[in-house]
């Protein structure tokens, strides 16, 4: 499915990844900015920044919306997929663009993806038209709190 | 604003001139809209969408964990200062096919450090006699940056 060589990246690399996910200024030269606070040059952050987004490291910089104060519906689902099928119903479930993920996973329920929606209430027709479709039950899991969304990278 | 940076924020000098451009707004018009989402909590945060698996993480494992319900907003907190969980959540029970309320996301490059390392947040956080699941990923079929959700919110 993907490349099997790790893509590598470098002290430099990673302490962008790990910058960026803080805060990030809101002023005319932002990038100058966390350059600045990383000890890097402008150029050379944006020039990184670009090659991660290129070779797929990261999929996007920007904005993360909060689904549910848009009016939109953010949940987890996860199927009970009997093993012979699994294939058959993972296009299925895919072929909804409001599924945003989807991850085999070791167990008895063994399909997760996450459905996002325009508003709350489509979350409910989504899952109605996969169950109908597949004959499977979905479990929906919707968040009841966020903790904490962060990442960073050890040595 | 929101289509204009849909695909994350341009990779020059001044991005939100150049948000500006396309939303024919000025420059800080789009700084002052943004701190504003940021406010309201309708953007959660800047950042990246790390592609864990290109970084040779193929290990991502969903610990999830059945702790009461009063409890759970303390263990979410505690699991915090464990460098390798990147995300937290408390979700919805789905007794008897699920009855775990509490999940998070711990990465690594083997599953036996990942698998050692959730046995230090169980001990860490007192939660050796809690029951639990550490769920794999398998095949992934399908990740896009949804546009109104945080793919870091994987989980």
């Amino acid at each position: 499915m993907s490349a099997p060589k790790p893509i590598l990246l470098d002290d430099a690399d990673r302490a962008i990844i790990n910058g960026l996910q803080g805060a990030f200024p809101l002023s005319e030269e932002p990038f100058a900015e966390v350059a600045e606070r990383l000890g890097l040059d402008r150029d050379d952050l944006i020039a990184r920044i670009r090659r991660m987004l290129d070779n797929n490291v990261l999929t996007r910089f920007g904005p993360m919306y909060h689904a549910e104060k848009l009016g939109g519906g953010l949940t987890l689902a996860a199927m009970k997929v009997p093993e012979a099928d699994f294939d058959a119903v993972a296009e299925q479930v895919n072929a909804h663009p409001e599924v945003a993920h989807n991850y085999a996973r070791d167990h008895r329920l063994n399909m997760w993806f996450v459905i996002a929606t325009e508003t709350q209430q489509s979350i409910a027709e989504v899952i109605a038209a996969i169950e109908e479709e597949t004959g499977l039950k979905v479990y929906n899991m919707p968040k009841i709190r966020e903790f904490f969304i962060g990442l960073s990278f050890g040595a | 604003m929101i289509t204009a940076v849909e695909r994350g924020l341009p990779l020059c000098r001044r991005p939100f001139r150049e948000i500006g451009k396309q939303a024919g707004i000025s420059e800080s018009e789009v700084i002052a809209a943004l701190g504003r989402m940021a406010e309201s909590g309708i953007i959660s945060r800047m950042g990246v969408i790390v592609r864990h698996h290109e970084l040779g993480y193929r290990n991502n494992a969903m610990v999830v964990w059945d702790i009461p319900d009063e409890k759970a907003g303390e263990i979410g907190r505690r699991f915090k200062t464990f460098a390798f969980v990147t995300l937290c959540y408390r979700r919805k029970r789905r007794p008897p096919v699920w009855p775990y309320n509490l999940f998070c996301m711990v990465h690594g490059r083997e599953r036996d450090v990942v698998l050692a390392q959730v046995e230090e947040l169980a001990e860490g956080c007192g939660l050796k006699d809690m029951p639990r699941e550490v769920l794999f990923s398998g095949r992934r079929f399908k990740q896009r940056g949804a546009v109104y959700s945080p793919a870091a919110s994987v989980i």
